[in-house]
């Protein structure tokens, strides 16, 4: 276990929170402002990596193709609020789930039949696709550095949204007292709509940046949304600050139990058992961070004011 | 007479025609049956908590997942007995049930749905790290489970029988919990908590015994699952299959009452709807390999079709 491998799994860690905060990010702003539960949120992802792929075959660009996949990626959420969620407001919670789950069965087969089954690849940028030399012995490809850079960089520009401008402060309103909002000559469908668009959009970006890393297949979200809900959970609904420290945390510790609880085992453990016993257990680290929090902090660490 | 179509009716049919399928129906018919009444003994128990209690719970493939892997195991250390595996099968759900249940049961609403959701997928992940186990490739069953030493659930008549009677046993105990004393409880404190607690009582722990009880009847479905398919993967803890299983429980609820014979918390209705729901994607995946491309449509358009009160919720 050298310093320089606990790095580089530390930067994986972070990449992989940044992805899980993206993803979050949507999903506790639309359920704290609207208080609807999006089990669809995964295939907004997921979606956003399968128009990156086209849009970047089509115009033969990563920069170009990313703006033009994000656009669509807000239309399709626009379409998709319209249909499904809108009349899902003040449905009770498992409405919600059964109907968005159904969106889920449609959208992953959908995917099938635009982009076939098989894995697809989106060619990673020419100006990101070299490493550098972090310290002796240890490259690192600038792609992977970018992404944490671009996903720290929206978090910045979200938290400056949510609590410095106009906009924010709806949301922010809408999530406390949402018929208040509405009393006071707000159209708060238009905004939910705006919210729920933008959730997709963040989702969409996060599936967009991990392709060229990730393969793009059918089901790829499914994985990542339910590790965002536990980010939701430990994060405390409805608060984007929560959710920035719970991905990270959550990213981290199950990246680095993954590389090595085995070998942090063998210290106690035959090497057999350790061997037997590590990936289990690693496997479980997060679940069992969330269930140690839930203990001590049944709201999550960063509680949205109720 | 309503009061009766309302709780024997329906699954007095049911049950009827499941008996009865023997006389008409040819081998692969008889499988695709059992695999519906084992999904129908999920259902059950799912409709025990979700149609009772009001719990929304999103990691019941897990519990069930949890039984098959039960058997499994046992199996491949060469314990092939189903008066031993079925019972621990059950026992390892159950108390899975328990655990997870009394953390997530402190919780409400969305944080029970995401909580149960994120158990389920520790389950999952687990199942796919046994390596001892198949892994990912998941585990093939040498047979099916022996009863008292002879090879009886080989038979698909038997197995058919089998499969009918646990299920009858199972829809007769989640009827009898919902309609006793317990259950009054469960379904009080699911309409108003907060008048349960003024009287007294505290629904945490009939929650808790409810989710336990749940777990052991789905483990024990699971069982029964690895013993048809005589294979288990972690692919059966998928939450995708949980998904799948609140639809029974829900379609069903709303079948029943639209035939006026039920509703959500009923077990004759989760029989239904898992009749209804393994049956519908038989017939869609004869038409097309893609037939979720129509079944996730179709839910949704029964979700925003039907409100509240056309699931039937018992009170």
């Amino acid at each position: 276990m050298s310093t320089t491998l606990v790095l580089v799994q530390v930067l994986n860690g972070l990449q992989l929170g940044i992805l899980l905060f993206l993803v979050a990010a949507g999903l506790t702003l639309v359920f704290g402002v609207m208080d609807v539960i999006n089990l669809a949120h995964g295939v907004q992802y997921m979606l956003g990596a399968y128009l990156m792929v086209t849009a970047s075959a089509v115009t033969g660009s990563f920069w170009l193709g990313l703006p033009l996949a994000l656009a669509a990626a807000l239309v399709l959420g626009l379409v998709l609020e319209w249909l499904v969620i809108r009349p899902l407001y003040g449905r009770d919670h498992l409405e919600q789930v059964l109907a968005t789950f159904g969106v889920i069965l449609f959208v992953n087969e959908g995917v099938k039949l635009v982009w076939g089954a098989g894995p697809r690849a989106i060619p990673m940028p020419e100006a990101l696709s070299g490493s550098i030399r972090l310290m002796d012995g240890l490259n690192y490809p600038v792609y992977r550095l970018a992404l944490v850079a671009a996903g720290l960089a929206v978090a910045g520009l979200l938290y400056v949204l949510v609590t410095r401008t106009r906009a924010g402060m709806l949301v922010r309103a809408g999530a406390s007292n949402a018929p208040m909002v509405s009393a006071l000559g707000v159209d708060i469908g238009a905004l939910f709509a705006k919210v729920f668009a933008f959730g997709a959009m963040l989702a969409a970006f996060a599936g967009a940046m991990a392709g060229p890393i990730l393969s793009v297949e059918p089901g790829m979200g499914d994985g990542l949304l339910i590790l965002a809900f536990v980010v939701i959970v430990i994060g405390g609904i409805g608060s984007i600050r929560g959710a920035f420290v719970a991905a990270l945390l959550v990213g981290l510790i199950d990246t680095l139990g993954r590389s090595f609880l085995t070998d942090l085992l063998k210290l106690v453990l035959s090497a057999s058992a350790a061997t037997q016993a590590g990936p289990a257990l690693a496997s479980m680290t997060v679940y069992l961070l969330m269930a140690g929090i839930l203990i001590f902090r049944p709201r999550g660490l960063f509680p949205a004011p109720a | 007479m309503t009061r009766f179509a309302q709780t024997l009716g329906l699954p007095l049919v049911l049950f009827l025609l499941l008996a009865a399928a023997p006389l008409w129906a040819d081998t692969f018919t008889l499988s695709l049956l059992a695999r519906a009444m084992i999904f129908a003994l999920a259902a059950i128990s799912l409709d025990l908590i979700l149609g009772g209690a009001g719990l929304v719970s999103f990691g019941h493939a897990a519990l069930m997942g949890i039984g098959a892997y039960g058997v499994g195991i046992l199996m491949a250390e060469g314990v092939s007995e189903a008066l031993i595996a079925f019972p621990v099968a059950m026992a390892a759900a159950g108390l899975f049930a328990l655990a997870t249940g009394a953390l997530s049961l402190k919780t409400r609403g969305v944080y029970f749905i995401m909580i149960t959701l994120a158990f389920g997928q520790m389950a999952f992940f687990v199942a796919q790290s046994l390596s001892a186990y198949g892994g990912d490739d998941g585990l093939s069953l040498a047979a099916r489970s022996l009863v008292a030493g002879e090879r009886w659930l080989r038979g698909p008549l038997a197995f058919h029988y089998t499969v009918l009677g646990l299920l009858a046993a199972g829809a007769l105990l989640c009827g009898a919990l919902l309609a006793a004393p317990f259950g009054r409880v469960l379904r009080a404190a699911k309409d108003n908590e907060r008048r349960v607690r003024a009287l007294g009582l505290d629904p945490y722990p009939y929650r808790l015994v409810a989710y336990g009880i749940a777990g052991a009847l789905a483990g024990l479905s699971g069982a029964l699952f690895a013993n048809l398919t005589e294979f288990v993967s972690p692919a059966f803890l998928s939450w995708h299959r949980s998904g799948e299983l609140i639809v029974m429980v829900v379609a069903g609820g709303m079948a029943a009452a639209a035939l006026k014979a039920g509703g959500l918390g009923r077990p004759g209705s989760a029989l239904l709807g898992a009749l209804l729901v393994v049956l519908l994607e038989e017939a869609l995946s004869d038409l097309t390999e893609h037939w979720r491309i129509v079944f996730g449509p179709l839910l949704v358009l029964l979700v925003l079709a039907g409100g509240k009160r056309a699931r039937g919720g018992r009170t």
